[in-house]
């Protein structure tokens, strides 16, 4: 197939394989900061074909992984009311907040439906008008210009019986809070390119200066991530720290400004807690106060519940990059896909949902042909 | 068999047989046991599955099959929606317990066929589905020898549940994962994915637009062919839910044995792939319901190969693995980019990812 064959190239995959193993001279630790990235190294074995020096960390680019537990009892809470379809997309709904999760919800004859995109909600209110339409708005900076998109529209239209319950993250924060820690081990990054997108990657440039550290925004098929390591070790090598584009068929470096625009007008910058990390500074998205009443955390009066995250959990250290879910001890036993203790394990951008489904065990002679 | 055009009904060369102006949707008289009852058995019923053994009208169907081994199996049907391109509820019905049938290396060769009808459906789309069903068994040479109907209220049920339970006649001494061996070769009848991305997107609240229609078809044929041709077959499975990999997985911890797959020989189509990539679906976990795996010995793999290839269905044959001795239980897959992973059953259903 067009567009993913050649980002799948084994003859080209052990070529730049073969280039960085040339260039590696010295131990080196990378973080890939999305989820998406993450499922790509694991799915398709990315890492076996990294020389022994390169580590790879897997970050917190998980929007799944990193909603605090509280926004998931807040949605439990609303989609539990009498009258309420609460839309989400698909991975949310498995998420365990601190009593259940959305499913769970469903199953008690609560009307939850995943969807695609926000803008089906929205038609969803528009077709229910008796009902109370809540949207799940979780992401980075790649979802929010579509669910800013479906609270101007209802503005627009003045549907009165829709909201949308805001969770969104933003990424440079997150960055800067790892790169700041004093356990940091984090020498170079692999930025996330669909966030890039979005918001281009002019906001790295300060990061990477002050902290000396190189940046490569980065694809997600298995080359963009081999090239994106090689760029990144490249720099690390020569002892440089720039800002560098692999991903450049889908990212500018100004980003696409239409949709920033429609974010600045939604919605506004605030302090957000992670989960397993805690609060960032300026990390998140609220709603402004001219759509204050499409906020559905005011209409159904959850704005003051604060939940406790489980302390068993991990997630939080595997999220910076201090901990490889293989060094969690109830990993694989006490939390499981189908009994996560935390959300990296609920997702299956998470880091431990990845690790589980793909490097469980190894096989024996696994990589022989059918002869 | 494919009827894409949800539109224009298929096979409306009958017209339904119960008179549209009095009975325009189904009432829960229809399943009480009445007259009304008795006219949708007789007028729609009857018509459309005619043979000696549901003609009778007694309360079971009396069949003399003597000496036989037989293979028995049942499945229920709840597909949403009822209409889906490539197929309905009826056809889905009938194809899937035909092929769990011939799966065990059997001929089928009877149904049973219960409805369980929803207050208010419109009788257009009972006559539809009846007629869907007929088609299907004729097509593929068994009989619907006895039924059941019942009519729930409105609100207690999605239209129509089907269940069907099938009798067929082994070929020979059963098949399965017990006889799966070190060295034997993995066969799939074609690409991948096609009826789980048919259905979703077709899917309330989450429609795409999407030409890709389901694979459901009967495999009786092409499974008639294989064990009459003389070569040993090992097991067999048809990869429905689950898709590919969950029915690999089972057959590998069943016989105990590892089985390899290699990801470029497996067949997906472009559009499917597509879809998948954009939803963040894996293919090898996606639905079908016309497609299966045949463990043959190595030797006995390229006549296998020929004789599945001359069926149109699966014409895309294609050898996409081998059993190992390796770790039991194991699926191991290289991968495109030539490095290897093990592949894990699902905890549920595959669900579309963020972003």
């Amino acid at each position: 197939m067009k567009f993913i064959d050649e980002f799948r190239d084994p003859v080209l995959a052990r070529k730049v394989s073969e280039s960085l193993k040339k260039i590696t001279t010295r131990h080196w630790i990378i973080m890939e900061v999305c989820g998406g990235q993450t499922h790509a190294i694991v799915k398709f074995g990315v890492d076996e074909l990294l020389p022994d020096q390169v580590m790879l960390v897997h970050g917190p680019g998980c929007p799944v992984c990193v909603t605090p537990v509280e926004l998931i009892d807040k949605a439990i809470e609303i989609a539990s009311k009498p009258g309420v379809i609460l839309c989400s997309f698909g991975d949310m709904l498995r998420v365990p907040g601190s009593k259940g999760d959305l499913f769970s919800i469903k199953a008690q004859g609560g009307d939850v439906r995943f969807v695609y995109s926000p803008l089906d909600a929205l038609k969803l209110a528009r077709q229910h008008l008796d009902k109370e339409v809540v949207f799940f708005a979780v992401g980075f900076e790649t979802t929010a210009p579509a669910n800013a998109m479906a609270v101007k529209q209802a503005a627009v239209e003045k549907i009165q019986n829709f909201s949308i319950l805001v969770s969104h993250v933003l990424v440079p924060p997150a960055m800067e809070a790892i790169l700041s820690s004093k356990k940091n081990r984090v020498q170079g990054f692999l930025a996330a390119g669909h966030v890039c997108t979005i918001m281009g990657y002019e906001e790295y440039f300060p990061l990477a200066k002050k902290y000396h550290v190189p940046i490569v925004v980065t694809g997600f098929e298995p080359l963009d991530i081999l090239q994106g390591v090689y760029m990144c070790v490249k720099q690390l090598e020569e002892g440089r720290a720039e800002v560098e584009n692999q991903y450049t068929r889908a990212v500018a470096m100004r980003g696409n400004q239409a949709a920033q625009e429609l974010i600045r007008e939604i919605f506004t910058i605030t302090p957000r807690r992670w989960r397993g990390i805690g609060e960032i500074p300026k990390s998140g998205l609220a709603l402004q106060d001219a759509y204050a009443e499409f906020d559905a955390e005011m209409r159904f009066g959850v704005a003051e519940m604060v939940v406790e995250e489980s302390t068993e959990c991990i997630s939080g250290l595997i999220l910076q990059g201090l901990k490889n879910p293989r060094e969690c001890p109830a990993f694989g036993t006490r939390c499981t896909p189908e009994k996560p203790l935390g959300a990296t394990m609920v997702s299956s951008e998470g880091a431990c949902a990845a690790y589980y489904r793909y490097r469980q065990y190894e096989p024996e002679g696994a990589s022989s042909e059918p002869e | 068999m494919n009827q894409n055009n949800l539109a224009e009904p298929l096979d409306f060369n009958l017209t339904c047989p119960i008179p549209i102006a009095d009975y325009p949707r189904v009432t829960l008289a229809h399943g009480g046991g009445g007259r009304l009852m008795r006219d949708l058995i007789q007028k729609m019923f009857l018509s459309a599955f005619n043979n000696p053994y549901l003609n009778q009208l007694t309360d079971g169907a009396s069949l003399a099959m003597t000496g036989a081994k037989l293979a028995f199996t049942t499945d229920s049907y709840v597909v949403r929606p009822i209409f889906f391109p490539g197929g309905d509820i009826g056809s889905l019905a009938i194809h899937g317990t035909i092929n769990d049938l011939v799966m065990c290396g059997a001929k089928p060769l009877y149904l049973s066929v219960g409805l369980i009808l929803e207050e208010g459906l419109p009788m257009t789309d009972l006559w539809r589905v009846i007629n869907s069903m007929s088609s299907a068994a004729k097509l593929a040479n068994v009989q619907i020898v006895t039924g059941d109907t019942k009519v729930v209220d409105q609100g207690k049920g999605d239209g129509i549940y089907i269940n069907t339970s099938g009798i067929g006649q082994l070929y020979k001494d059963p098949i399965g994962p017990h006889l799966v061996k070190p060295g034997d070769g993995l066969i799939l009848s074609g690409d991948i994915g096609r009826h789980g991305i048919a259905i979703m997107a077709v899917r309330e609240g989450l429609e795409f637009e999407s030409k890709i229609e389901s694979d459901s078809a009967s495999l009786a044929a092409v499974v008639d062919d294989l064990m009459t041709s003389g070569i040993e077959i090992h097991c067999m499975r048809d990869l429905t839910r689950g898709g590919l990999a969950s029915g690999v997985i089972e057959i590998a911890q069943s016989s105990k044995s590892q089985i390899n797959l290699v990801e470029d020989a497996i067949p997906v189509r472009e559009d499917v792939q597509g879809a998948c990539e954009i939803l963040g679906l894996d293919p090898l976990y996606v639905a079908n319901e016309g497609r299966f795996v045949v463990f043959a010995p190595k030797s006995e793999i390229d006549r296998t190969l020929d004789i599945m290839r001359r069926h149109e269905l699966a014409k895309e044959s294609a050898l996409i693995g081998q059993v190992r001795t390796g770790t039991g239980g194991l699926v191991s897959l290289k991968t495109k980019i030539g490095t290897s992973r093990i592949v894990d059953l699902l905890s549920g259903e595959q669900l579309p990812r963020i972003c």
